[in-house]
């Protein structure tokens, strides 16, 4: 759920307030972000990802409301982790894309759930034989 | 309410997810004009979005096998031409995507175009949109189609969010893609979809296919949506008791994990996920290790409890019936795409995430938007025609108007078609109880339900839950016997007689029937 704008940071930009999916944020009358409709947050994580000032901060969980102040985001050190993560705007240079390898990384669970039912095999055969 | 903003064009398409924008990219390139309306904001909302597809990328020299492999694992309701069709046009439209996004290179340098993350997809689908010249409204759910006195189709109507302001778009053809539905469960990225598109294609004559078929579900960390399979497909499997379950990984987990679930709290570890994933994770999927980073869960280190989300038609697989080779619907003039169509020619039973359903997307997206395309191009908007409205339960009541309880009915449909007993192990007569629940919601929503502004899109939203899970209800009651994912625990085993796709459709009454089997049958001979 999204939880807190840190309004020191908010540009007043309205990037997070256009991308929301579920319109759950609005510009204020302050100029700045604000959390319009809480309870229609999806837990996408997507405003984070398009806030270029790292001001918004979603808490993981879905079913409720956390209570997360301004003060607790900006201590967790996660303000801006997803954007970064992505490597989007200034984390373009050392963050690059790897999802292309989700492919092979399906392969080699694959590989690792066969060999693991070919050890369960040979030991039970161990143990029928003894 | 304010002043109705009304709009002509060519080309409508309704949805801006995976489909909708390969749809506007596809109709634009034929030269219409096109607009596109999604209830969210194109880029940013549907099940894409949050994810990040694998599609289905096989090269020349290796389509037959995949398409054989492919068809005998659909247990007969699969097609191959159609399989087919969507591996060549996969292949040559993701390398014109290069211009919006950044495709990798692998460890050799070669370019990979297979799987595409998320967020980074929706944004270049979106850019690829506007520079082929789509028109694109944000935040502007339609609630209803428009159809001419023929039948054909003649637009939609909706409502803008900002404002609350209502739309009306008249168009010469319209292509509906908002999405398959996860039944208000918490899938990652679902929130908007709510099967709108089903309800509102149905109330325009269109029929549906294989909607018995919506029994996918997905482990996430419990309390979070975080439903990216890919770490699971390494876990182990523990109960309360922290005693290990024997539950091999692969393609039929899911009933296992549901069993466990059904008896207590389920637990994980991912300490076998090698060292190598771990440390390249966060830069694979982001969000799969942002809820742990947060709440402070070492995910390869401790266990933790997860719970299974239900995916309903999105990672299931059904839809509104394709008709023809261009992705028509029964109705002239309108088309679907991606999600909110039947996958069943691509997938045949059993899910086609992982590789088909993006693949499906892409293409069906394209050869909507261009048949819509041409079709308009030659009837133009028959703006001044006269329309007619198709939108009947949440917005024309058939008695007087009263409150309903319109989040009481999002609720019953959690119950009905996400509870793992209800809809993962089927039986007859609880499929026939949660009938006839929803049939009850339904008349009480179509009979007095009638809102305006964000509380009838939440009323509207309700309804398409409701009948959605009528036609899942219903189709899977009929199909006595289990069938890839669709599974009775009253009729285990393939029935040969019911080799073939089921249609269903109907709101007021919902029916259902089997398609003539495809090529006959030599046991059905027999017992005839
Ligand atoms: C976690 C996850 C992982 C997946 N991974 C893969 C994979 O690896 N490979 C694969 O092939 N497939 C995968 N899939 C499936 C794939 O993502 C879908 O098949 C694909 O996104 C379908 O695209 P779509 O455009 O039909 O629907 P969506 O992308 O969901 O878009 C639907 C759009 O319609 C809009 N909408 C809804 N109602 C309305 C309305 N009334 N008016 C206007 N707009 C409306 C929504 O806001 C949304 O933007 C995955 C799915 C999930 C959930
Ligand atoms: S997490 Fe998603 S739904 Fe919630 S406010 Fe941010 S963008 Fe909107
Ligand atoms: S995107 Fe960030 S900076 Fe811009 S309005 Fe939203 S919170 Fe403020």
């Amino acid at each position: 759920m999204i939880e807190v704008v840190i309004e020191d940071r908010c540009s007043g930009c309205g990037d997070c307030v256009e991308a929301c999916p579920s319109d759950v944020l609005a510009l204020g009358e302050g100029g700045k972000a604000v959390i319009a409709a809480q309870a229609d947050c999806q837990t996408c994580l997507l405003c984070e990802l398009y806030c270029p000032a790292d001001a918004l901060f979603v808490w993981p969980e879905t079913e409720r409301v956390a209570g997360v102040t301004a003060q607790q985001a900006l201590a967790s050190g996660q303000l801006g982790a997803f954007r970064r993560d992505h490597g989007w705007g200034e984390h373009a240079a050392n963050r690059t894309n790897q999802h292309w390898r989700m492919g092979a990384i399906f392969e080699r669970a694959r590989l690792q759930a066969i060999e693991l039912a070919a050890a369960k095999a040979a030991r039970t055969e161990e143990g029928s034989s003894t | 309410m304010s002043e109705v903003l009304t709009l002509a064009t060519e080309v409508l398409v309704i949805g801006g997810g995976l489909a909708g924008a390969w749809a506007a990219v596809a109709a634009a390139r034929e030269g219409a004009d096109v607009v596109l309306v999604d209830k969210g904001h194109c880029g940013t909302s549907g099940v894409t979005a949050t994810a990040g597809p694998g599609h289905w990328w096989v090269p020349p020299d290796r389509r037959e096998t995949a398409v054989a492999d492919r068809l005998q694992r659909s247990l007969g309701l699969g097609d191959p031409d159609w399989m087919g069709r969507i591996l060549d046009l996969t292949w040559t439209s993701l390398p014109g995507l290069a211009d919006h996004y950044a495709f990798s290179t692998d460890d050799r340098g070669e370019i990979q175009h297979r799987a595409l993350r998320g967020p980074e997809y929706m944004r270049a689908m979106r850019a690829y949109a506007v520079a082929a010249g789509a028109r694109i409204l944000d935040h502007h759910p339609a609630l209803q189609l428009l159809r001419h006195g023929d039948g054909s189709i003649a637009g939609a109507s909706g409502i803008a969010l900002r404002g609350e302001r209502p739309w009306t778009i008249r168009a010469g053809a319209v292509v509906l893609a908002a999405g398959g539905t996860a039944f208000a469960s918490r899938l990652l990225g679902s929130a908007t979809n709510t099967g709108d598109g089903l309800l509102m294609g149905a109330e325009a004559g269109a029929d549906l296919s294989g909607m018995e078929f919506t029994n996918y579900y997905t482990p996430a960390l419990a309390g979070t949506n975080m439903a990216r399979s890919m770490a699971y497909s390494f876990a182990r499997w523990f109960d309360a008791d922290d005693r290990e379950l024997d539950i091999p990984n692969g393609p039929d987990v899911t009933p296992h994990l549901a069993r466990a679930l059904l008896k207590g709290p389920l637990f994980c570890r991912l300490d076998r996920v090698p060292d190598d994933i771990r440390a390249v994770m966060p830069q694979v999927q982001p969000n799969f290790v942002l809820p742990f980073a947060r709440l402070g869960i070492d995910a390869y280190g401790e266990r933790f409890e997860v719970v299974l989300h239900a995916e309903g038609t999105v990672r299931g697989i059904g839809g509104l019936r394709v008709d023809d080779q261009d992705c028509q619907t029964a109705v002239p003039g309108l088309y679907v795409a991606g999600d909110n169509a039947s996958r069943e020619l691509v997938t045949g039973a059993i899910s086609g995430g992982g590789a088909v359903n993006s693949s499906w997307a892409l293409s069906s997206g394209q050869w909507a938007g261009a048949a819509a395309a041409r079709r308009a191009r030659s009837t133009g908007a028959r703006a001044t025609d006269l329309a007619i409205t198709t939108g009947r339960a949440g917005l024309i009541p058939r008695r007087d108007v009263r409150p309903v309880d319109t989040a009481g009915a999002v609720q019953a449909v959690r119950e009905e078609l996400n509870a793992y007993d209800k809809n993962i192990f089927r039986q007859g007569e609880a499929l026939e109880a949660s009938l006839a629940r929803l049939d009850g919601i339904w008349k009480e929503l179509a009979d007095h339900g009638r809102a305006e502004g964000r509380a009838g899109l939440r009323l509207r939203e309700a309804a398409a839950l409701v009948a959605a899970g009528r036609w899942s209800k219903a189709a899977a009651l009929a199909r006595r016997e289990s069938r890839g994912m669709h599974r009775r625990e009253d009729a285990p085993g393939l029935d040969p007689r019911l080799s073939c796709r089921q249609r269903a459709q109907g709101l007021d009454r919902v029916f259902t029937r089997f398609e003539p089997a495809p090529a006959p049958d030599p046991l059905r001979a027999e017992v005839a």
